[in-house]
């Protein structure tokens, strides 16, 4: 077999040999990653998916004291128009949920009676029903989860306050999510 | 004895790998030759920028394409396909180097707004016209295909998203049906609502005197000659000739058959580059491996 | 070969331990080190060509699937989505599409290289039929997946390839029903073709380690046809790696040479524009052609003029490639040897060629215009569907007539007794002393 057929290289050649295989060795290693990458690529959002990155919403189509859920890239955004005895509320305690927050941070400056939240629980992703749990805003049905009406987690599992997503007023009525 | 074995074997399969290589040649010279026989022109060459490997679209010319699809044939011809974000893309007419993303492109945002686009509104459920975004689709200037064939005595103007790709010949083919509305000979009998075009695919044999020797090339087609001299608006000073719409709603068409060709091409023209030398690589490992080996 | 005796030794503890239980690293040892002729030329690359095509239409495949819409309204908008807005599409697509022609000329080339060199004779007539398995399962993998795209071609190539099974006597009309899902090619027929495409492609992977199993137990062919007796094992064979590791490596980068620039550069030149027109069951494309790989066998098929006849023929000739052992009456294997088998052979490889040509005609049109002609039968002599016939009647008689007789009257040239003889003139035994510039000849 091969013992008996192939000749050595001559002397000093065994650096050069070496180096020739080695590099073939790393360009089909190269090779082989360039062509996995798009294999691994494709699964990332598409054109047409990251094009839908933001929508429009009309705040006068919430009632005082109501909420309403819309759609924003596939998951429900909160917008509740809260009451001025839930904002005085809130107002009482300055500092609270995880991390500690203000409401005031929480939404925008002359808009304090509009809360934009995403609708996921911070814990497992279930969606928390409108007006239940202890603290007056939302309870996760999940694995309970309360929040309280400025959406910030007060008790149970969830690590975080719900999301507020980037969002802007592009009118007095009208917000512009992502 | 031995010595007649190698020369035997090496000439034998050199004559047998030669006779294989010539017929494959001829059938390949033959395949395209019997493709483009029979009647009609050969395609009018519209000195197209994107054609050849290293060819990339002009993108003057594409913004101008676009400009005439919009303002003539897309009165009649949907491209479903397309979205106005696609057009702000890398390579697309109106991409910005200093866009956030195609979808935030301003010229595009603006191109959307001026057409409006069929939706539901989500509080009442009732239908609505809203105006377009940069996610919306061209609009289709009919509700379904068999109203747009009503409204066009019967022949549904074609989609034009991959018409490049759907044509042999590609933007040739339709720059030369384009500009392919030639006089007829006078004794061809021409139908109502058919036109006379010389790229046109047909046979006008049955249209002519029994006996003909001079059937014209083409055939008959459902579309006035779209293009008029004039008819369109140019802001960058080019010629605003129906030749020069031709060309450009053909270069567009062909962008948008396949808005990634140039990008592709490009990537291409790297693999190969690459390919050659890790050919040449693994060629020197394969010599030395087999150094001293005789076989 | 079939006796190849593990050289693999365990050296690390975790390696004893494995080996003891699964001796997974044992098999590709073994696998890597098994001794191989070494006059094999760059005809016998193709295998592993065509193990890297099948890899690849997997690959591809699968994520093709993720993004892909196997319904009638949305099917062609989903395919055109893919190469317009997923990431990397239009690649992953194109090579897909091209995968499969590339899948063929390899195929093509692998087949002729066994005919040639007579690798389906004994001890090796497994490895071709299940060789010929592959092919079939190749050509059906491949007439499913261009109906996916839901363009012209793919619907009207569907209808007619389906229409082919109603052919059949008695059972046809109903069997065709059950094949579509309905009375037509529909919603119900793109879905199971999508299943079932889906599904052949690792029923081929089952099929290639049948076929490799089977090559490795009778040992490769090579091209002086002789078996390698006990005694020359240690000078006439070479371990597969790295002697055919890299041989191969170097084909299959110019083979992937060839592949890029279709795919980067003309992606559509092999297919048919009519497919991107969305499918219409109410307008039949002016010229139905299949893709090129199945255009000899679509010939065959017009050549005869009944219905059935014509699908008979068409199995047949692919079918008369499984007993094509049986037929070869040589005692000969490889036609280097055998003069007159080969100019048969050139001329079945031109007649293959030609009817592919022929295939892609109108059966009607003269093959040399203006030249007169009569009518013989049901056609023109001077007509594309003449030429079909005679070229069909060749390559039945290629292998029905002229394979048995030429084996039974032609006197083969003498054939060396080691496979070392033909590259070294004084009888092979100076295997590397003087190494002259002969040696360095290629195959």
């Amino acid at each position: 077999m091969a013992e008996s057929v192939v000749t050595e290289g001559e002397g000093g050649d065994a650096t050069r040999r070496d180096f020739i295989h080695i590099a073939a060795g790393a360009a089909a290693v190269g090779a082989g990653a360039m062509a996995v990458w798009p294999l691994i690529n494709q699964m990332n959002p598409a054109a047409d998916t990251l094009a839908l990155a933001s929508i429009e919403f009309d705040l006068t189509k919430v009632q005082e004291g109501q909420q309403v859920v819309i759609k924003w890239q596939g998951k429900p955004v909160f917008v509740r128009y809260r009451t001025p005895a839930e904002i005085q509320r809130l107002a009482a305690e300055p500092q609270a949920g995880s991390p500690p927050e203000s409401d005031a941070a929480r939404t925008k400056e002359g808009h304090q009676q509009y809360l934009v939240v995403l609708g996921n629980c911070t814990h497992l992703g279930c969606v928390p029903t409108f007006g239940t749990g202890e603290f007056g805003g939302w309870f996760c049905p999940c694995h309970g989860s309360h929040y309280d009406a400025s959406g910030r987690i007060r008790k149970g599992p969830a690590p975080l306050n719900l999301v507020v997503p980037d969002y802007e007023y592009v009118s007095d009525t009208r917000i512009k999510i992502g | 004895m031995a010595t007649m074995f190698p020369e035997t074997s090496m000439r034998s399969m050199k004559k047998t790998l030669v006779l294989i290589a010539a017929a494959a040649g001829l059938a390949l010279v033959a395949q395209p030759a019997a493709a483009a026989g029979g009647k009609g022109h050969a395609l009018r060459d519209g000195n197209f920028s994107f054609e050849g490997p290293f060819g990339t679209f002009d993108q003057g010319q594409l913004q101008r394409g676009y400009k005439v699809y919009r303002e003539v044939c897309a009165s009649c011809h949907a491209m479903d396909l397309m979205s106005f974000r696609t057009l702000a893309e890398p390579g697309g007419p109106f991409y910005d180097a200093h866009q956030a993303s195609a979808a935030e492109n301003r010229f595009v945002r603006a191109l959307a707004k001026e057409v409006q686009i069929a939706d539901i509104d989500t509080e009442t459920g009732e239908p609505i016209m809203r105006d377009g975004t940069a996610a919306d689709r061209f609009p289709n200037p009919y509700p379904n295909a068999t109203a747009a064939a009503a409204a066009n005595g019967g022949a549904a103007p074609p989609d034009l998203s991959v018409m490049a790709k759907a044509r042999h010949g590609g933007a040739r083919y339709i720059y030369s049906l384009l500009t392919g509305y030639l006089n007829p000979p006078a004794e061809l009998q021409i139908r109502p609502g058919q036109y006379y075009n010389a790229y046109m695919a047909g046979d006008l044999t049955p249209f002519m005197p029994e006996g003909s020797h001079d059937v014209p090339p083409g055939g008959f087609i459902a579309m006035p000659n779209p293009l008029m001299d004039g008819q369109v608006t140019y802001d960058d000073g080019s010629a605003e000739t129906a030749d020069q719409y031709a060309r450009d709603v053909s270069a567009f068409i062909a962008w948008a058959s396949d808005p990634k060709q140039v990008q592709r091409k490009q990537s291409g023209v790297g693999t190969l580059i690459f390919l050659l030398l890790f050919a040449g690589i693994t060629y020197m490992s394969y010599r030395r491996i087999w150094k001293g080996v005789a076989h | 070969m079939s006796d190849h005796e593990s050289t693999y030794v365990p050296k690390t503890g975790v390696e004893k331990w494995l080996d003891s239980r699964l001796p997974i690293v044992r098999f590709g040892a073994d696998y890597m080190s098994l001794p191989t002729p070494k006059n094999l030329n760059y005809w016998w690359t193709f295998g592993g060509i065509l193990a890297l095509c099948l890899a690849v239409q997997i690959a591809t495949g699968i994520v093709l699937a993720m993004h892909y819409v196997p319904n009638v309204e949305l099917a062609f908008a989903s395919v055109e989505r893919i190469m317009r807005d997923v990431n990397g599409g239009d690649l992953i697509r194109y090579t897909h599409a091209n995968g499969a022609s590339m899948f063929f000329i390899a195929v093509y080339l692998h087949m002729l290289r066994g005919l040639y060199y007579g690798s389906y004779k004994a001890p090796r007539e497994m490895i071709w039929i299940v060789g010929c398995v592959i092919f079939f399962l190749m050509i059906a993998t491949a007439f499913l997946g261009y109906v996916l795209p839901w363009g012209q071609m793919s619907y009207w190539g569907a209808e007619v390839i389906t229409n082919l099974i109603g052919a059949i006597p008695v059972v046809g009309e109903p069997v065709l029903i059950w094949l579509r899902g309905g009375p037509a090619i529909d919603n119900a027929t793109l879905n199971r073709f999508f299943s079932l495409h889906y599904l052949l492609p690792f029923v081929i992977a089952g099929c290639v380690v049948l076929h490799l199993w089977a090559l490795h137990h009778a040992g490769q062919n090579n091209p002086v046809g002789i078996l390698i007796p006990k005694d020359r094992q240690k000078k006439d064979t070479v371990p597969f790696h790295p002697y055919f590791t890299v041989k191969d490596g170097f084909a299959i980068i110019l083979f992937l040479i060839l592949f890029a620039t279709f795919v980067f550069f003309m992606p559509n030149a092999l297919g048919h524009a009519d497919n991107y027109i969305p499918a219409n069951p109410l307008v039949t494309p002016a010229h139905i052609v299949p893709e090129w790989y199945m255009l000899p066998f679509y010939a065959i098929l017009r050549a005869i003029p009944d219905k059935f006849g014509g699908v008979v023929a068409m199995f047949a000739a692919i079918g008369v490639l499984f007993v094509l052992p049986w037929l070869d009456t040589s005692k000969v294997r490889s036609m280097r040897y055998r003069p007159a088998m080969r100019t048969f052979f050139v001329i079945f490889v031109l007649v293959g060629l030609g009817l592919g040509w022929c295939g892609a005609q109108l059966p009607d049109a003269p093959v040399v215009p203006g030249m007169p002609s009569f009518q013989l039968f049901d056609g023109q002599l001077n007509s594309y569907l003449w030429l079909t016939r005679l070229f069909t009647a060749y390559y039945f008689a290629f292998f029905l007539i002229i394979m048995p007789i030429v084996g039974l009257k032609e006197t083969p040239l003498p054939i060396p007794a080691t496979i070392s003889e033909p590259v070294l003139p004084g009888g092979g035994d100076a295997m590397t002393a003087a190494a002259p510039a002969s040696t360095e000849k290629k195959g």
